[in-house]
């Protein structure tokens, strides 16, 4: 710690940073909601384990994908990284200062700099303010531009994402959802951010706009270097768009690395059947049919998940070991980390077409 | 380890579909038009669509929000409302005909010869009555049995569609289930009669890939037992190729393509199924970059004249005379292969998928 504070230093900007760190680092953040019983029940006090020690690493203009299926505490992390949660405890480091406790007004510099897009369009803009005043206010809010800019800086904005300029004056209910996503993805780019938090921001649009959105998002992404954390449960739109890949299982990273690595040879038996279960298309063009792995019963709940490992109740692997000891997640194969007592790539792979 | 064996997971092969199934159609749809009126103006919703389906077999209609594809579907359970709705052509169901029937005709129709599976499992079960009583319902109003008979039905109904303990899971409400608990108890809900015609509106669409590969498992199984026939209406491209033996393209309320799916998606003639294939990003394969459709797809207020999908199409100059902004082209055979049928001025389609959008694809 006392090294740490050694190398700090203080931007112009108004944040510290620390020489040579990552951009973004989690380590072993967790977040524990509090839950109420029910009757008479009601001082049986009971924890939801939405995020429980979470670790990931963002360098500079990388994108990490966030994969899992609902519940695993995909939304909650990006709701960590972003600060609108403070977690119960573990470190969220931006440029090697821990954020994870910063009281609002010491957060102030960096949420300009860690940016959020939202999952649905339709309520994340608000209907009574005019596109202009949207993005305005961000601007407005980091102090980005004086007064008399804010417009045509506005209208920048707007034609960076394929929007008309001169509609800055239109009301949200105006556009259509692919439309509306460009404005939520325009007043994340106001404060010119250095990591935008994008959680599920293409699921909610048709297959036609959502190719559109995905290649705005990645041209935004080769010219202003931005690093992305992309959230998504759509696994081809993860391959698609992330350098790296991180699946979560129960409010844990069970598997990370290098995303052709993580498609090709998955380690941890979850991200396999995860793979097994995605519909290819691929079939109809004369790909054999993959062997699909069946998972067993439902996702346990967060409020009291399995003793070890948090998959074994699933898992055709499971031994002994595993509901006694909590596999940590470690390297497997070159840069590529997993969870698992047993972990092994498949003996062939699992998307098809890729042998 | 290495002293205990690893046992290897449990896994399914959804084999490719064999394409039997019976000739002669249950589903009939002939030039179905469905307009609502409403306040800025008549919302074509369906204009002129036909097709037909077999029993046994598998229908799969794809299409972006406001193609029709829901408000098509609905109708042949004749669900809208006949005073909101104007709705002619014709529906034959098992030589029934749909439209016009009267509301009391329609509920024993209803459940019997026809049934659907809704998308949202959450907000199609009633919140105050047991899963239980809900299929007991259903059954009970087309079958004149007891109370225990057609609980002994529901017990029975719950375990085929995989529910553990169906004789405890019976009596609980669907809070008490998970998502793809509530699906599967939507599914048995849906077939407690016996339908011929089972109608699913994107019945995964909600769920996590895992608990959907297991209910689109369980559809397949259910209808090889039952012998109806399915129309599953989804925008997942990817599950249509796993699940269907024919599938439909809408847009803007018209059909534009429609044929087996292995030609469909292997093969498709219509620009717009090019664009759909083209803005999918696979799992497999090497990533490429996207080619989406240009535009938005037009209000159902005011569809373009001639073809609707014209002033999003990058082919259009390749047709003499401004055809495609003039006339409206046919639902026919386009290429020697007359199984399968496009609404497209373009000459020789099946050349240009080959030459020009193969090779973009991954």
């Amino acid at each position: 710690m006392a090294t740490m504070t050694a190398a700090t230093t203080t931007a112009r900007s108004g944040i510290r940073t620390v020489e040579g760190a990552p951009l973004l680092e989690l380590e072993n953040v967790k977040m524990h909601f509090r839950t109420k019983g029910e009757g008479f029940l009601v001082r049986a006090t009971k924890w939801v384990q939405a995020v429980d020690g979470v670790d990931l690493t963002v360098q500079p203009g990388e994108t990490l994908g966030l994969v899992g299926e609902s519940g695993c505490g995909k939304s909650t992390t990006a709701r960590l990284i972003t600060r609108l949660l403070e977690p119960t405890t573990g470190e969220i480091r931006y440029r090697g200062v821990d954020i994870a406790h910063m009281s609002e007004r010491q957060l102030r510099p960096y949420r300009r700099e860690i940016q959020l897009i939202f999952q649905d369009p339709y309520s994340s803009l608000n209907p009574r303010h005019t596109v202009g005043t949207i993005v305005g206010t961000a601007l407005r809010t980091h102090d980005m531009v004086p007064k008399t800019g804010e417009l045509s800086r506005v209208q920048e904005l707007l034609e960076v994402v394929g929007l008309n300029p001169e509609h800055y004056n239109r009301y949200p209910h105006e556009f259509s959802g692919g439309q509306r996503q460009r404005i939520g993805i325009a007043r994340a780019l106001a404060a010119r951010p250095k990591i935008i938090v994008a959680d599920e921001p293409v699921s909610a649009l048709d297959v036609s706009i959502q190719a559109q959105v995905m290649n705005l998002l990645e041209n935004l992404r080769k010219e202003l270097g931005i690093a992305f954390i992309f959230i998504a449960h759509d696994l081809g739109v993860v391959r698609h768009f992330c350098d790296r890949v991180a699946v979560m299982y129960l409010g844990r990273v069970v598997e990370e690395g290098p995303r052709d690595q993580l498609y090709e040879a998955p380690q941890h038996p979850y991200t396999q059947a995860l793979l097994s279960a995605v519909p290819d298309i691929a079939v109809v063009r004369g790909v054999p049919p993959k062997q699909r792995i069946r998972l067993m019963g439902d996702v346990p709940s967060p409020v009291d998940p399995p003793s070890g490992c948090r998959f074994r109740t699933r898992c055709w692997k499971a031994q002994d070991i595993c509901a006694t000891q909590d596999p940590p997640l470690e390297e497997k194969a070159p840069d590529q980390r997993a969870a698992c007592h047993f972990a092994a790539p498949p003996a062939e792979s699992i998307v098809a077409g890729t042998a | 380890m290495s002293d205990q064996t690893l046992r290897a997971p449990q896994t399914v092969t959804r084999a490719p579909r064999a394409r039997h199934g019976d000739e002669e159609a249950y589903l009939e749809v002939t030039d179905l038009h469905v307009q609502f009126p409403t306040a800025d103006g008549r919302v074509h919703a369906v204009q002129g669509l036909s097709y037909s389906l077999p029993l046994r077999r598998t229908l799969a209609i794809v299409g972006e929000s406001g193609s029709g594809k829901s408000v098509s579907s609905m109708a042949i359970l004749g669900l809208h409302d006949p005073k909101s709705t104007w709705i002619s052509g014709s529906i034959k169901v098992g030589g029934k005909e749909i439209v016009g029937m009267s509301q009391k005709d329609l509920m024993h129709y209803r459940g019997v010869d026809a049934a659907m599976i809704f998308q949202d499992p959450q907000s199609s079960l009633h919140p105050y009555f047991t899963v239980g009583d809900q299929i007991m319902e259903s059954y009970r109003t087309h079958n004149n049995v007891s109370k225990r008979a057609a609980k002994a039905r529901a017990i029975d109904m719950l375990g085929r569609v995989g529910i553990p303990n169906p004789g405890r899971r019976v009596s609980q409400y669907p809070h008490e289930f998970s998502g793809g608990m509530r699906q599967r108890a939507m599914i048995a809900m849906a077939l407690v009669n016996d339908p011929k015609l089972l109608i699913a509106d994107e019945p995964t669409t909600a769920l996590d890939v895992t608990v959907q590969a297991q209910i689109l498992d369980l559809i397949a199984d259910l209808q090889r037992d039952f012998g109806s026939a399915v129309v599953f209406i989804t925008h997942d491209l990817g599950v249509v190729a796993e699940i269907s033996d024919d599938i439909l393209v809408m847009y803007a309320g018209s059909a534009i393509e429609h044929g087996p799916v292995d030609k469909i998606l292997g093969q498709p003639l219509h620009p717009y199924s090019w664009g759909l294939l083209e803005s999918i990003p696979a799992v497999s394969g090497t990533p490429g970059p996207l080619h989406p459709i240009p535009g938005t797809p037009p209000s159902l207020l005011a569809v373009p004249s001639g073809c609707p999908f014209h002033p999003r199409c990058e082919y259009r100059d390749r047709v003499p005379d401004d055809l495609c902004r003039t006339l409206k082209p046919e639902l026919i055979p386009r290429t020697a292969d007359t199984g399968r049928t496009s609404r497209c001025h373009l000459k020789e389609p099946d050349r240009i998928f080959e030459t020009e959008v193969l090779p973009r694809l991954p």
